[in-house]
């Protein structure tokens, strides 16, 4: 069963870049607090992803004529995973370098791939997805916010909710239904691409529970859009969010949110000389399975190279990853409040509360728990 | 895919049905099992070209012990092949392995089906006659032994013979997990209650997706302990041994789970698994032995979490 989900290694020729990112990495990290790299891919900095644009490490798996460098994913996976290990403010350039380009790539016309992907590539722009909704979170195939046909294109109506990076996007890729009502489910739904400086677009960010704000709500009143804001074919929206969601959660980004904590608090044993069995117990348990982990996300990026859309296997990956980045500040805050007189740095406090208190989202955020398992059981044949 | 997968699968599937399993852990002799694979010649599946074996790398081994596991076969194939590739002159017939550092007695995994058992103390191996007394467990093979171990016949493999034996543990435990999984599955999708198969439950599908999880994980823990060869690192025994382990216990409990009664019962075939499972997780170091290893390696290391896996699995 997931026969396919196989050990693979990274090859020479990906490992290859890693130095270059790393030293680019290695730089922004050192000029932020843990607290603030633990926050990683909502970390916004639009100048270090300007940077890596102009160092040809976005779009990476794009097509050259469109400003990418045509690799493959295994050079995603080795510059996603230096820049997550010391949590490098990748926010900006996030959604749109992982999932807005190849879905623009897969589905756009030539017009389109033309207009957004050399500037995705540079770090120009910056894309959000609208999926949620007041009304639709998990179901997301009842969503009601609406695209109509006009004489000049399309005309929207209606409201995203928990929409990450809104506030600092170029565009959204909106999930938007063109034909029927939320009663006929995946039919009817398309994917438009949504200038969010058009007038009748009102963005309100929500600030979290850590006092961020990187999602938000965003309101559309008679947005009028040109014709070719709709990517890919008219009712093939749900066909096209499942493509993408393989991009979405099969990355390192669902292993590593608590990796700048993890080091932390490994300084910190270090630091205090701590080698009772207990300790060398827990930190070899977090090893192990972050090891496996890795193996696994490397896994399901070989079945990406070999050209498949690996959902069910990336639900599985991100399923027991995210169990692990929230397992990590829990049982971490536990031991080190059960050494209440080991002095404990006010950087590694933060950075433990912090994780602590966002970790929930974790496995809300790109498909619930819930949702991820019943992909699984689907798989498996039980559905 | 090693080529040479298939055909031991359809050995074991030929000479290792679950009657087999049973007959054996009963008591009964093992010869036309055990015959049939030493016919097959994958007992020197790890033996140098030189010294006339196959020569394959432990990755590829690490694939038939996986099949080993899937068909809870009952005697230590893996365990023979591992002596044959440390022993100039092994032995013929299954030999067991053990490691004996404080003295006494110990417990050996397939010991009472074995001739001969493998045991490392103080850093030389010795070779011993299978001689001891049954654990008292019912349907296991183990052995509790307490050897004269004599005179040493080679020195022990670089990191220790416990380490060469995790590996295929854990290899054991994967391939016993993919078939808990596939058994778990089928039957939930057989068995009917209020009006539907138990596997329309969204409550167990939720248990299952997570057994999947496991099942994987054990799959590439495995793997991943295998990937470096013989002898293996510390790092990649005790993260495969680690996550198998922690995982064999889920897995066994929510396949018992699923199965409900009948699970419970010695003539379903469940048991033969989930009894090895346990097993498999004690021998050789549980998750808490080798994760103390672990921890230890990973805070004398200055660097990061990622670059500390990366170097130990390249």
């Amino acid at each position: 069963m997931f026969d396919t989900l196989s050990l693979a290694s990274l090859p020479d020729a990906d490992e290859a870049i890693r130095p270059a990112i790393r030293a680019i990495a290695d730089e922004a990290a050192a000029a932020a607090a843990a607290d603030r790299r633990a926050r990683s891919w909502q970390g916004y900095d639009p100048a270090f992803s300007w940077r890596l644009g102009e160092a040809g490490f976005l779009g990476l798996t794009l097509p050259k004529r469109y400003g990418g460098h045509e690799r493959g994913p295994f050079a995603r996976f080795v510059v996603v995973e230096e820049l997550l290990a010391v949590g490098a403010p990748v926010a900006a350039h996030w959604i749109a370098d992982r999932q807005s380009a190849p879905l623009i790539l897969n589905f756009g016309n030539d017009a389109q791939r033309e207009a957004y992907l050399p500037r995705i590539a540079k770090g120009e722009i910056f894309f959000c997805i609208g999926m949620s909704e007041p009304g639709s979170g998990s179901d997301l195939a009842s969503v009601r916010t609406r695209a109509e046909r006009t004489a000049t294109g399309w005309r929207v109506n209606g409201q995203k909710i928990w929409t990450s990076g809104a506030p600092h996007c170029d565009y959204m890729i909106a999930l938007l239904r063109t034909s029927g009502s939320a009663e006929d489910r995946h039919a009817g739904l398309s994917q438009l691409i949504i200038d969010l400086k058009a007038p009748g677009v009102t963005i309100r960010p929500i600030r979290d529970l850590s006092g961020d704000a990187h999602f938000a709500e965003v309101f559309f009143d008679n947005v009028d859009l040109p014709p070719d804001a709709l990517i890919g074919a008219e009712g093939e929206g749900w066909k096209q969010v499942t493509a993408e969601l393989a991009f979405e959660r099969s990355g390192p980004e669902r292993i590593y949110s608590s990796v700048v904590l993890l080091d932390a608090w490994i300084r910190h044993l270090q630091a205090a000389g701590r080698d009772d069995p207990a300790t060398l117990a827990l930190v070899g348990d977090f090893t192990a399975r972050l090891g496996v982990l890795r193996a696994m996300s490397i896994a399901c990026t070989a079945r990406l190279a070999a050209g498949e859309s690996p959902v069910t296997e990336a639900s599985l990956v991100k399923d027991l990853g995210t169990a692990f980045e929230q397992q990590l500040p829990l049982t971490i805050g536990d031991d080190l409040a059960a050494y209440p007189d080991e002095p404990v740095d006010a950087e590694l406090y933060r950075t433990l509360l912090y994780v602590t208190h966002v970790a929930p989202s974790f496995s809300l955020r790109g498909g619930t728990r819930e949702i991820l398992r019943g992909i699984i059981a689907r798989g498996m044949g039980l559905r | 895919m090693s080529e040479f997968l298939d055909p031991f699968e359809r050995m074991l599937e030929a000479l290792s049905p679950p009657v087999t399993v049973r007959a054996i852990e009963a008591g009964e002799p093992g010869d036309t099992l055990w015959n049939g694979v030493a016919e097959s010649g994958f007992l020197d599946a790890l033996v140098s070209e030189e010294r006339g074996g196959a020569g394959l790398p432990l990755a590829e081994v690490g694939a038939l012990w996986q099949a080993l596991g899937r068909h809870a076969a009952p005697l230590p194939v893996g365990e023979t092949m591992i002596a044959r590739a440390l022993l100039a002159d092994a032995p013929d017939g299954p030999i067991a392995l053990a490691t004996a550092s404080a003295g006494g007695e110990v417990v050996v995994p397939f010991g009472r089906v074995a001739d001969h058992v493998l045991i490392e103390k103080d850093g030389r191996l010795y070779l011993v006659v299978a001689d001891g007394a049954p654990t008292g467990v019912f349907g296991s093979t183990a052995l509790r032994l307490n050897p004269a171990l004599g005179e040493p016949v080679a020195g022990a493999p670089a990191g220790g013979l416990r380490a060469i034996a995790a590996i295929l543990r854990a290899a054991l435990i994967a391939g016993a997990a993919d078939r808990l999984t596939t058994m778990t599955t089928a039957y939930a999708n057989e068995r009917v209650q209020f009006g539907k198969p138990v596997g329309k439950q969204q409550a167990l599908q939720q248990q299952m997706a997570v057994m999947a999880e496991d099942m994987v994980a054990c799959r590439i823990a495995a793997q991943l302990g295998c990937a470096g060869g013989l002898p293996p690192s510390l790092v990649a025994v005790a993260t495969a041994k680690s996550v198998t382990s922690a995982a064999a216990a889920r897995l066994a409990a929510t396949a018992h789970a699923v199965h409900g009664a009948i699970g419970i019962s010695e003539e379903y075939d469940l048991q033969l698994y989930t009894r090895r499972l346990h097993e498999w997780r004690m021998a050789d170091g549980s998750e808490t032995y080798w994760n103390r290893l672990l921890g230890a390696a990973r805070l004398e290391d200055a660097g990061r979490s990622v670059d500390f896996l990366r170097e130990q699995f390249r």
